[in-house]
C-alpha cells in the first residue's frame, strides 16, 4: 500500500486475433492491496484484456511487468513456461467464469484444493487435509462434502471451491472473470460477501472483470471501462458510476434498471 | 458560535468548477458554478446553503472525490501533507478518505449480508482497529443512535428509512475523521434521534474536526453552523 513501485505495470498492450483488434494499446498499474474493476459489455475485449494479463494469452504487443518476490518487476512473458506455471499456482490465483474451467470435476473437493498446495512443496497428508478443511469451512463449504467431487455440487458451491483452491497458496494477486456470472442473485450475494471479506482480510489485489456494475461498485476501488477493445474511461469505482463522463460510460450507468 | 484557538485550515477550496455533460441526452450541459473558492478551519462547521438545484450536494461530493471537478482545486489537510482531491491517484483519495475525510451521504447503501453492526464497525477496522474494538465502537454508537440491540446483528436492507440513516450516521462518526461531510443527516429523523446528532456534531468538532454539511432543519443548522456559505452568491461572487 505504501511503496511508489507498483505490483503489476501494463504497458501499451494490444492483442489481435487476426483483423480484430480486441485489445487496443491500454496501460496502467496496481497497486499492493488495489481491486480493479473491469468493465464493459460483451465483446468488448474484457477477458481477452484478463488472458493477457494472467500470463494465459501472450500479447501482439506491449510488457506486462509483476512484482516477483525475488526479483521485483519483471517482464512475464519473458519468463520460462516453468516459472510462469509456477508464478500461476503460488502466487496468483486466477477463478474463472466457468468452475468447469478452474477445477478438476472428478478429484474430491478436498484434493482440488490439496494439490495447489502440493505443488508448492506441502507433502504431510495430514496438513494438506487440515488445510484444505480450514479453507473450505472460510468459504462456507459443508465439511461433509469434503470427500465428493465438484461434479456433484451447484453452480454456487463449485464458485465457492474454486475461489478456496485458489486462495490455499495466499496469493497476492487474483484475477476474475465474471465471477458470480450465471448465478442466481441470493447465492450471488453470499458470493459477494465472502470475496469482499477475504480481499479486505487478505489484504488481496484483485483484477475483475464484470459486466455487471453492481458487482463492480460492490467490490472495486477502482474502475476501467472497455469498449471495443479500448479503455475509455477510468477512475475511482464511486466516481465512474456516479459521475461518468465518456458517452459510453454514461450509456452503460444509464441503463441498469433501478432495483 | 465558537471562536477557534488557531484558525487552522484543513480545506482549501480553491477556483472549483463542476459542469455536466450529458451525452446521451443530446450533449445537454448543465453548469453547477464555477470559481467557487472556500476553506474550512479546524473546530469549524459549515452549512451549504441554497435552494434546491444550487450545487449543494455537488459541491459536497466533489470535496470527497465522488464527482470529478472541470477546474480547481480541493486541498485538504492530510497529516502532514496536503493532497488535491480533484486530481490525486485513485489509491491516495482511498488514503484521504480511509484516514483523514468522511462522508455521511443521504442514504445508507446496504450490502448484502452484512450487520449494522459490522456496517459501522467497517471503516475503523479498516483503519487497523480490531474487529472486536471497532464492533464495541459500533455498539456504542447504535445505542446512541436509539438502534435497539436486537437489530444489530441484522443487515439493515429491511430497516426503515430513518433506522437505515441513523446505521449511516453512525458508520459515518466511527472513525474520529479530521474532515466530516454531511449530506442532509437529519433529513428522516425525530426530534429525539436530531438532538444525537447536533450531539455528535458538536463532539466532532471539540475535538478539532472541520465540518461541512447541507442541513435544511433550520434548528438543526443553528445548532451546529458557525458559518452560511451561500453556493450561489459564493460562486458568483468570484
Amino acid at each position: 500500500m505504501n511503496s511508489a513501485s507498483p505490483l503489476l505495470r501494463v504497458n501499451n498492450l494490444s492483442h489481435a486475433f487476426g483483423n480484430l483488434l480486441a485489445c487496443s494499446d491500454i496501460s496502467f498499474e496496481l497497486h499492493s492491496g488495489e481491486v480493479l474493476g473491469v468493465v464493459g459489455e460483451s465483446g468488448s475485449g474484457k477477458t481477452t484484456l484478463l488472458n493477457c494479463l494472467s500470463a494465459r494469452l501472450m500479447p501482439t504487443n506491449g510488457i506486462v511487468e509483476y512484482d516477483l518476490r525475488d526479483r521485483g518487476l519483471t517482464d512475464i512473458y519473458a519468463l520460462s513456461e516453468p516459472e510462469r506455471r509456477f508464478l500461476l499456482r503460488t502466487d496468483w490465483g486466477v477463478v474463472m467464469q466457468n468452475p468447469r474451467d478452474g477445477l478438476r470435476m472428478g478429484v474430491s473437493a478436498g484434493g482440488n484444493v490439496g494439490e495447489r498446495l502440493m505443488a508448492v512443496g506441502a507433502r504431510h497428508y495430514g496438513e494438506i487435509r487440515g488445510e484444505a478443511e480450514s479453507w473450505l469451512s472460510k468459504v462456507e463449504m459443508d465439511l461433509g462434502r469434503i470427500d465428493d467431487a465438484p461434479k456433484h455440487f451447484s453452480g454456487g458451491m463449485q464458485q465457492r471451491l474454486q475461489i478456496a483452491r485458489n486462495l490455499v497458496t495466499k496469493p497476492r494477486l487474483i484475477f476474475m472473470d465474471e465471477p458470480t456470472g450465471g448465478l442466481d442473485v441470493s447465492v450471488q450475494a453470499r458470493l459477494l460477501d465472502l470475496l469482499r471479506g477475504l480481499v479486505r482480510e487478505l489484504k488481496l489485489s484483485a483484477i475483475i472483470v464484470t459486466h455487471d456494475l453492481a458487482v463492480a461498485r460492490l467490490l472495486a476501488d477502482r474502475l476501467m471501462v472497455m469498449k471495443d477493445g479500448k479503455v475509455v474511461e477510468t477512475g475511482l469505482t464511486d466516481q465512474v458510476l456516479d459521475d461518468p463522463h465518456h458517452p459510453y460510460t454514461q450509456l452503460l450507468v444509464s441503463s441498469v434498471l433501478q432495483v | 458560535m465558537t471562536e477557534n484557538q488557531n484558525q487552522q485550515p484543513l480545506i482549501r477550496v480553491e477556483n472549483l468548477s463542476k459542469t455536466f455533460t450529458l451525452h446521451v441526452q443530446g450533449d445537454a450541459r448543465i453548469p453547477v458554478f464555477a470559481d467557487l473558492s472556500l476553506e474550512v478551519a479546524t473546530g469549524e462547521c459549515v452549512a451549504l446553503y441554497g435552494p434546491s438545484g444550487t450545487g449543494k450536494s455537488t459541491l459536497l461530493r466533489s470535496l470527497y472525490a465522488n464527482y470529478k471537478p472541470g477546474g480547481g482545486h480541493v486541498w485538504v489537510r492530510h497529516g502532514d501533507d496536503w493532497v488535491d482531491m480533484a486530481t490525486a491517484a485513485p489509491h491516495r483519495v482511498l488514503e484521504v478518505r480511509r484516514e483523514t475525510m468522511g462522508y455521511v451521504s443521504q442514504f445508507l447503501r446496504v450490502i448484502p449480508r452484512v450487520s449494522a453492526r459490522d456496517i459501522v464497525a467497517e471503516p475503523l477496522h479498516a483503519l487497523g482497529r480490531d474487529l472486536e474494538a471497532a464492533r464495541a465502537k459500533a455498539e456504542v454508537l447504535l445505542e446512541r443512535l436509539n438502534i435497539p440491540e436486537a437489530m444489530w446483528d441484522l443487515a439493515p436492507a429491511t430497516f426503515s428509512g430513518g433506522e437505515q440513516q441513523r446505521v449511516n450516521i453512525a458508520r459515518g462518526f466511527a472513525v474520529d475523521y479530521p474532515i466530516l461531510l454531511l449530506d442532509e443527516p437529519t433529513a428522516s429523523l425525530d426530534a429525539g434521534n436530531r438532538a444525537v446528532v447536533v450531539e455528535l456534531i458538536r463532539e466532532a468538532k471539540a475535538r478539532g474536526s472541520a465540518l461541512v454539511g447541507i442541513f435544511h432543519d433550520d434548528e438543526v443548522r443553528e445548532a451546529v453552523a458557525d458559518r452560511i456559505f451561500d453556493v450561489e452568491a459564493g460562486a458568483l461572487a468570484a
